[in-house]
């Protein structure tokens, strides 16, 4: 178990592991990779989610073909799309930890690891494809071509 | 204690909004009567009351990635992280206000 300690003297518990805690066993060759993927998508995540509710709030009371319409417009279909993509990279990132700490039988946590990846890529893909399903949609309305 | 694991309960929390957030995308995909269907659902007591959960999870959790970014300059980690906890609960409580207010606004106009 890897045991903080307290460097800095405030009693706190330090955010540094003691070296001899670490010797031997390895490296995981992808820590610095996660920790900073996890903090770019987590600022992106930020700033398109005040998309996402500026979206939500324009969407109330909406019929449908002013839904489709504004969904399916670049300005908004863009940056949801790019919101999906940053939101399923966090959550993959940030769902693994969770599974890293507390499942500790070897074979549980690879499968449920997996699991969390295989979910993340088919919740992106899934939103991706309803995204671009109405942005056809829109051209469709604005179009005159298979208005539903 | 109790915030760092609301961060984790917060996060997963997201994940079962985000499934919630795709299922509506997808019901505007599917067609008019899926959209219908869906804004019901949404719309009603029980869809209202897991989204507003859902709002506050979402605003808790990025006030909270915000106190990860001081931690991570080195900065917050002695007495002032808990007023930065105060401060990551607080708001996120009056965002989530903020924001369902304009929504009933919205509705009412």
């Amino acid at each position: 178990m890897r045991r903080p300690v307290d460097l800095d003297g405030t009693g706190h518990r330090g955010q540094r592991t003691a070296l001899k805690t670490i010797r031997g066993l390895g490296s995981a060759k992808s820590g610095t990779d996660h920790f900073i993927k996890q903090r770019l998508t987590g600022l992106a995540n930020a700033v398109l989610v005040v998309v996402l509710a500026v979206v939500a709030i324009c969407l109330t009371e909406k019929p449908y073909a002013e839904a489709v319409a504004f969904v399916g417009s670049p300005w908004v279909a863009v940056p949801l799309a790019l919101a999906f993509v940053s939101v399923a990279i966090h959550m993959k990132l940030g769902i693994q930890v969770v599974i890293e700490d507390y499942i500790h039988d070897d074979l549980a946590r690879i499968v449920l690891v997996l699991a969390n990846t295989f979910f993340a890529v088919a919740i992106a893909a899934v939103a991706l494809f309803a995204i671009v399903k109405i942005m056809l949609a829109a051209l469709g309305t604005a179009t005159g071509v298979g208005v539903q | 204690m109790v915030m760092s694991i609301l961060h984790r309960v917060t996060g997963i929390m997201n994940v079962a909004g985000l499934v919630l957030v795709v299922g509506y995308l997808v019901a505007l995909a599917a067609g008019p009567d899926a959209y219908v269907w869906a804004n019901a659902i949404y719309s009603s007591w029980l869809g209202r009351i897991v989204l507003v959960a859902f709002t506050w999870s979402l605003v808790h959790h990025m006030l909270g990635g915000f106190r990860h970014f001081v931690w991570d300059t080195g900065h917050g980690t002695g007495e002032v992280r808990y007023q930065l906890s105060w401060l990551n609960l607080v708001g996120s409580i009056l965002v989530t206000t903020a924001l369902w207010a304009l929504i009933v606004v919205v509705e009412a106009v």
